[in-house]
């Protein structure tokens, strides 16, 4: 469809040139900026008001934190990327109930499984948003991006110090406004859906919980 | 005034009138979403700031369009995603078609996307014996019963809990009947997540499209975007041209200004960025991904600096939401893809001001869409514009069937006006016969006639004011 | 920057506060008078072309604002009883007059409009005084003196004045009337429908005026009222300001 192409830039190029654009003014977004134990509270209560679940822990208890919450909640399996620091650590630990399942081979060659026999996922994180609440994610090689979606339960390791003020100013930390892996996310909650009448449901197509354990590493 | 064009919309939207079901529907859930956008924005200031903010960006990325999309172009390929584009629906109908054929892909599953709705893709792939799935739980509902969305965020918003309820334990197979949103859920996610799991190719919108780092961005709450675009082996986006922007750094201003817009979210449940197929070393993704960009009219609405502020649309639905029209008469009545203010101004420079006449009429030019809308599209200015280009010939312009919706009654009545209100003389004498027997007009006489279903007959004073004006002069004198 | 109180300024009726509220007009200019402005009546009045404006017939629209312009000489302010009018020649002559020979001066004319509250509060910082008794209304904010010309609460600031006036906030107080000049003749089902919700939410305020400062609103709001046979009244502000002010 080169014919194509070439039409509709040759159309929009032919365009009278514009004046030129508004001023933008971005100390809108600039402004929104907390201390680092502030951030923590904002992100938990955006988090909270749509329905993410929250697991406190120290740096080096939080593997047996996700134990004992899959031991609880007698969680079967839980599925991780081995090849994560995180995912190992939290291997090198293991003692729990449930079976670790190590994300360790292409999805086709165990599709039906995960739709249908996968209680959970762990994934880690690389940073938060305070000002709306959320995490972000960076699936890979190490964790795959379905880890974090096709499980009933996403579990997620979110470390205080990694929260960020807003997306805004995480675009900017992270480096992601230069380069970006095939996928990176935010999550905010379980997947939810109100289009039935406006009316809140959760758990409609992706993780039906989020619990977020979170390392307090703040000095 | 009344011109025989204006009839499509004013009767659909009688009709739509008469259902008292609809209405008390849109009623409750445009009365919500008011509220609900209204407590994301405590702060006026705030609010006006970070709309100048999102008009600029959207601004200056239609100023350098047509260099962001080779950007894009050339950012996708490199990141491996394959950028066709479509200068027409049937074109982009056929690209996809295309691109499902080579890979002997038969079913499909779709995150929610306008463009395809634009495209009519479903009915498209379905005549050529594929199945095309909506995901969307919205989408989902309204294709079991045939019928197209009728808002652009809430597609299903016109259907309450018991119709649906009623179509879940009819059209599922093995679905008891309850009226239980959960539940109701829970069915829909037990039939979809199979169809994820077994789809050969998935289909998705684009919210924003990144030039600089080939950056696909999808905003969505439910997961089905997500399950679309990474559990299927094949992903297909389809895009609007506009929706380009130079960097990651503009979107956050206009993720943040649309999700608190449009459903008075904070932030979505999900902001998913997508820069290419699954990568060296990953276990999951899909093989291939492809980025079908259409025009689709869009490129002649660029022309023209004034209406090219159509194409800041962010797609958020706010000018629906505020509309008093949309409100009473839902979104099928508009008989387009867009409905609401946006689609009042869109719908006829897609398909022509004269054939959509009806739309640009369809308006009491109010101002609530340009008051809330993120990007400040002065919507009601727009559509004066295309009343004009629909009944003028300006060989200037570039709109689509300019001059087609003139007639010969309304060209009448507006020079008849004319020539009455700029005789001061003429215009003494007409009045002062109004305020002596205007009360005797007949109820029934034209334009009375649709005035008075409604009102009482509005009776002109026994003077006017200019005439106690002058008695007041004539005495001083 | 409140302009200097000005000691003459040009009134300007509109079409439908001339023939159908033409006691509003005249206290409106009571008003004014009342301030201390000598209030000057031009002859020849007509339309200000909104209605040939909004409907995309510009060349008809330019026509007769061409005439209405002529009226208004002298380097006054020019007040109008109604805020779409008022926002038609203050925002939309200049965008009607873009490119034509005229627009310079269109665009000093501009400068001079009006709307009648606006001016009495933002110019002549009027004080008034309450002579009537306790009465509860609700006020009707049109669309076009909101939205297009710009009211900052000018309406609701005059009658904060009035002591014994209490004001019941319309429930969607900023939603259209249906009015809308030939939007309620081209798709007279829909204004119909907004008309009647309005008049109901305006019965559910427990208020027994409405008012406002549109002829349209007004015309409209009033006939739906009517229909219903309702007992509420429906006002111009102008004419309500002069009356509270004023014991009969
Ligand atoms: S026109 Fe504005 S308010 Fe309407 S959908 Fe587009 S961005 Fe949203």
């Amino acid at each position: 469809m080169t014919e194509a192409r070439t039409a509709i830039l040759e159309r929009l190029s032919a365009a009278p040139a514009g004046g030129p654009p508004p001023l933008e003014d971005t100390a809108v977004m600039a402004r929104r900026h907390w201390p680092a134990a502030e951030r923590v509270v904002r992100l938990r209560k955006g988090m909270e008001a749509v329905r993410t679940e929250f697991l406190e822990a120290i740096p080096s208890d939080w593997p047996s934190v996700v134990q004992d919450f899959c031991d609880h909640e007698g969680i079967r399996n839980l599925l991780y990327g081995p090849g994560s620091n995180d995912g190992a650590a939290l291997a090198t630990a293991w003692d729990g109930e449930a079976t670790l399942l190590p994300y360790d081979r292409p999805v086709e060659a165990f599709k039906t499984q995960l739709f249908t026999e996968v209680d959970a996922g762990f994934t880690s994180t690389v940073g938060g948003i305070a000002e709306t609440g959320g995490i972000l994610l960076m699936p890979g090689p190490a964790e795959p991006r379905l880890l974090s979606l096709v499980p009933p339960i996403h579990i997620a390791l979110l470390r205080a110090s990694t929260i960020q003020d807003s997306l805004w100013s995480a675009i900017t930390n992270l480096g992601w406004g230069e380069s970006l892996p095939p996928n990176a996310l935010l999550i905010s909650g379980p997947s939810k859906t109100a289009d039935i009448e406006q009316t809140l449901a959760y758990g409609v197509h992706g993780p039906k919980r989020l619990i977020v354990v979170l390392v307090n590493d703040l000095r | 005034m009344h011109a025989e064009t204006d009839i499509l919309f004013r009767e659909s939207a009688a009709k739509a009138l008469l259902d008292p079901q609809l209405r008390a529907n849109f009623r409750r859930a445009m009365d919500g979403l008011i509220t609900k956008r209204k407590a994301q924005f405590p702060d006026p200031e705030d609010l006006q700031e970070l709309r100048h903010l999102s008009t600029a960006i959207r601004s200056r990325s239609l100023l350098n369009l047509p260099a962001l999309l080779v950007q894009l172009e050339a950012a996708c390929t490199r990141n491996g995603i394959q950028v066709h584009w479509a200068e027409t629906c049937e074109q982009a109908n056929q690209l996809v078609l295309d691109i499902l054929q080579a890979q002997g892909a038969t079913r499909l599953v779709k995150g929610k996307s306008m463009v395809s709705e634009e495209m009519h893709l479903n009915a498209f792939l379905e005549s050529h014996g594929i199945e095309a799935l909506e995901s969307d739980l919205g989408e989902y509902i309204i294709q079991l019963d045939g019928e197209t969305p009728s808002h652009i965020i809430m597609p299903a918003i016109h259907k309450n809990k018991d119709q649906i309820a009623r179509q879940f334990s009819q059209k599922i197979k093995d679905a008891k009947y309850t009226e239980d949103v959960d539940e109701l859920t829970a069915m829909a996610r037990k039939v979809l997540r199979q169809k994820f799991l077994e789809a050969d190719a998935g289909i998705s919108g684009v919210n924003f499209a990144v030039a600089n780092t080939g950056t696909l961005c999808l905003v969505e709450n439910e997961g089905n975007g997500r399950m679309s675009t990474h559990v299927p082996p094949l992903h297909i986006a389809i895009m609007g041209l506009e929706k380009v922007v130079a960097r990651l750094e503009d979107v956050a201003p206009l993720y943040a200004i649309l999700t608190r817009s449009a459903t008075g979210q904070a932030v979505s449940t999900y902001f998913n960025l997508i820069s290419g197929p699954r990568g060296e070393g990953e276990k999951d993704g899909p093989q291939a991904v492809h980025l079908v960009i259409l025009d689709n009219g869009r490129s002649r609405i660029y022309g023209d600096p004034q209406l090219q502020a159509t194409l800041r649309c962010i797609r958020c639905g706010a000018c629906m939401n505020h509309c008093p029209v949309y409100t009473r008469v839902g979104g099928h009545a508009y008989e387009a893809t867009y409905p609401g203010p946006i689609g009042k101004i869109l719908t006829p420079q897609m398909e022509g001001v004269g054939v959509r006449h009806d739309l640009l009429h369809g308006s009491s030019l109010c101002g609530a869409c340009g008051e809330v809308c993120p990007v400040e599209i002065p919507i009601p200015d727009i559509l004066v514009r295309l009343r004009r280009e629909a009944t003028h010939q300006d060989p200037a312009s570039s709109v689509a069937g300019k001059g087609t919706g003139r007639t010969d009654a309304e060209d009448r009545a507006w020079r008849l006006w004319a020539a009455l209100s700029k005789r001061p003389g003429l215009y003494r004498i007409v009045t002062w016969f109004a305020t002596r027997f205007g009360w005797a007009l007949p109820s029934g006489a034209p334009l009375l006639r649709d005035w008075t279903r409604f009102r009482t007959k509005p009776v002109p004073a026994r003077r006017s004011l200019s005439e106690r004006m002058r008695a007041e002069r004539g005495s001083h004198d | 920057m409140t302009p200097a109180r000005p000691p003459r300024a040009y009134f300007y009726a509109t079409c439908l506060v001339d023939l159908f509220f033409p006691d509003a007009g005249m206290a409106g200019i009571q008003l004014l008078r009342q301030a201390g402005v000598q209030v000057i009546f031009p002859e020849g009045q007509t339309c200000c072309g909104q209605p040939a404006f909004n409907c995309g017939y510009w060349e008809e629209a330019r026509d007769v604002a061409r005439t209405q312009l002529a009226l208004f000489p002298e380097d006054l302010p020019v007040i109008l009883p109604s805020g779409s009018c008022a926002g038609m020649m203050k925002n939309h002559y200049p965008e009607l007059f873009h490119g034509q020979p005229e627009e310079a001066q269109i665009k000093a004319f501009s400068g001079r409009v009006y709307e009648l509250t606006q001016f009495l509060v933002d110019v002549l910082d009027v004080k008034l005084e309450d002579l009537g008794e306790p009465v509860k209304v609700t006020w009707h904010s049109s669309c076009h003196a909101v939205r297009d010309l710009g009211l900052k609460g000018e309406p609701q600031a005059l009658l904060a004045q009035l002591a014994k006036v209490e004001l019941a906030t319309l429930a969607r107080e900023h939603e259209c009337c249906g009015f809308g000049g030939t939007f309620s003749v081209r798709q007279p089902e829909v204004s119909g429908a907004m008309v009647c919700d309005k008049a109901a939410d305006a019965e559910a305020t427990g208020a027994s005026v409405v008012l406002s400062t549109d002829g349209g609103c007004l015309l409209n709001v009033k006939g739906a009222l009517d229909q219903k046979g309702s007992p509420l009244k429906v006002q111009h502000i102008a004419e309500f300001l002069w009356e509270r002010t004023h014991a009969r």
